[in-house]
C-alpha cells in the first residue's frame, strides 16, 4: 500500500484515532519515567534501553523502583519480568485477533503492551483491531522513546532528586499505574493484603525482596480465586482484575472520536 | 553483579514474555487460571511498589515527605487528574514538605 493509501485509510479509522490519542496520552509520560530513571541511579543509555528494549512501562517504573529503594539488580529484573507476564496474556488476545505472522509477529509482539492491547480489543472489527494495535502501539513507541530522552536529560541536570520531589513523583506514579485496576472490592482487598505483606516484610528481607513475597501472595490469591470469567472470554466480569485494563476511559465507537488526548487518562 | 547486566536480562525476559504469548498453543488462551494469575499479580506488584517506593527506606519503614506525595496523588486521582498531573502532583507535594522542613 502507499503511504499516501495508508494515510487516507487511517484518517477514516476512528481506531487509529483513538490509537493515536492514547499514543500522545501516554508517550507524554515517559518524561516522568526518563526523570526518575537516572534519579534512581540508572544511566542515561541504561534508562533508554529499558524504553527502547523492555517497553513495558508498568515492567519500566518496577525496575527503576526496585533499584531506588536500594533493591539488587536480580530483584529488580524478577519484579519487572513478573509486571510483564500479563503482556504474554495480551500476546495471546492479540494473535488471536490478528494473526500475524513472519517479521510482523515480532514486531506486534514488541507493541504488545496495555494501551495497544485495549485500543485493539475494544473494536469489533477486525481492520479496525489492527489499525487501533498498530496506531497506539507504534505510535506509543516513538512518543515514549522521544519522551524518555527527554526525561533523562532534564533528571540529570536537575541535580539532588529529593529536592524536586522526584521520589514522590516515582510513588504517585505507581499509585496512578494501580488506581485504574481498582474497580471492585476484591482488587481493593488484594491490594491492600500486598501492600500490608510489603510493610511486614521490610524489616526482614533485602531491599526489593518485599516486593516479591508480595507477588507469591498475590500469586497464590490468583491461583486459587474461584469465578469470575476469563478476560479473553466475552462479557467477562470487568472488575479489574482482568489482566487488559483499559487505561483511557473512551468509548470505542466513533462518539470517541473527539476524546481529547491527556484529560482523560487514569480513571479508576 | 553489573546493573548492565540485569537491564539487559529484563529486556530479554521482558520481549520473550510478550512473543511467548503468540507463540503458546490457543488451548493455553482456555486456560482462566493464567489470566486470573496475570491479574492478581499485576495489582498485587503495583501495590507493593506504591508501599515500597512511599514507605520503606533499607529496611525500614519511614514516615516522611513521600507519604503527603502518597495522599496528594489519591486526591489527584480522586479528581480524575491525568496520569502526568497525578505525577506532578506528587512531586510537589515532596518537595513542599521538604521546604516545610519534612525529612
Amino acid at each position: 500500500m502507499s503511504v499516501r493509501g495508508l494515510a487516507a485509510e487511517l484518517k477514516g479509522s476512528p481506531a487509529a484515532k483513538i490509537g493515536a490519542s492514547i499514543a500522545i496520552a501516554t508517550g507524554l509520560y515517559g518524561v516522568s519515567f526518563g526523570a526518575l530513571s537516572v534519579a534512581s541511579g540508572l544511566s542515561f543509555f541504561q534508562t533508554m534501553v529499558l524504553s527502547l528494549l523492555l517497553f513495558s512501562g508498568g515492567s519500566q517504573f518496577a525496575f527503576i523502583g526496585v533499584i531506588a529503594g536500594g533493591g539488587s539488580g536480580v530483584a529488580a529484573m524478577s519484579t519487572s519480568a513478573l509486571l510483564g507476564i500479563r503482556n504474554g496474556v495480551y500476546g495471546m488476545q492479540i494473535n488471536a485477533l490478528l494473526h500475524p505472522s513472519g517479521w510482523r509477529r515480532l514486531a506486534a509482539a514488541h507493541v504488545t503492551i496495555d494501551e495497544s492491547s485495549a485500543t485493539a480489543t475494544g473494536q469489533t472489527d477486525p481492520d479496525e483491531q489492527k489499525r487501533g494495535f498498530w496506531v497506539a502501539g507504534l505510535g506509543i513507541f516513538i512518543l515514549w522513546n522521544i519522551m524518555t530522552a527527554v526525561g533523562a536529560v532534564i533528571g540529570n541536570a536537575l541535580g539532588d532528586p529529593k529536592q524536586w520531589g522526584l521520589d514522590g513523583a516515582a510513588v504517585a506514579a505507581f499509585l496512578g499505574l494501580l488506581w485504574p485496576r481498582i474497580k471492585a472490592i476484591q482488587p481493593a482487598a488484594i491490594a491492600v493484603v500486598c501492600a500490608l505483606v510489603t510493610l511486614l516484610a521490610v524489616p526482614f528481607v533485602p531491599p526489593g525482596v518485599p516486593i516479591l513475597v508480595a507477588a507469591l501472595v498475590a500469586g497464590i490469591i490468583g491461583w486459587f480465586r474461584r469465578g469470575g470469567t476469563p478476560s479473553h472470554a466475552p462479557g467477562h466480569i470487568d472488575d479489574g482484575l482482568e489482566p487488559n485494563i483499559e487505561p483511557y476511559r473512551h468509548s470505542p465507537g466513533p462518539s470517541s472520536e473527539h476524546s481529547t488526548p491527556g484529560t482523560d487518562g487514569g480513571q479508576p | 553483579m553489573n546493573l548492565w547486566f540485569w537491564v539487559l536480562v529484563a529486556a530479554v525476559v521482558g520481549y520473550l514474555t510478550k512473543l511467548l504469548g503468540y507463540l503458546v498453543p490457543a488451548k493455553v488462551l482456555a486456560n482462566p487460571r493464567m489470566s486470573r494469575v496475570a491479574g492478581t499479580l499485576t495489582i498485587g506488584l503495583l501495590a507493593s511498589l506504591t508501599v515500597v517506593n512511599a514507605a520503606a527506606s533499607g529496611a525500614s519503614v519511614v514516615v516522611d515527605a513521600r507519604i503527603g506525595a502518597l495522599v496528594a496523588a489519591a486526591i489527584a486521582l480522586w479528581c480524575k487528574a491525568p496520569f502526568l498531573v497525578v505525577v506532578l502532583a506528587g512531586a510537589g507535594a515532596a518537595a513542599g514538605l521538604r521546604l516545610l522542613g519534612w525529612p
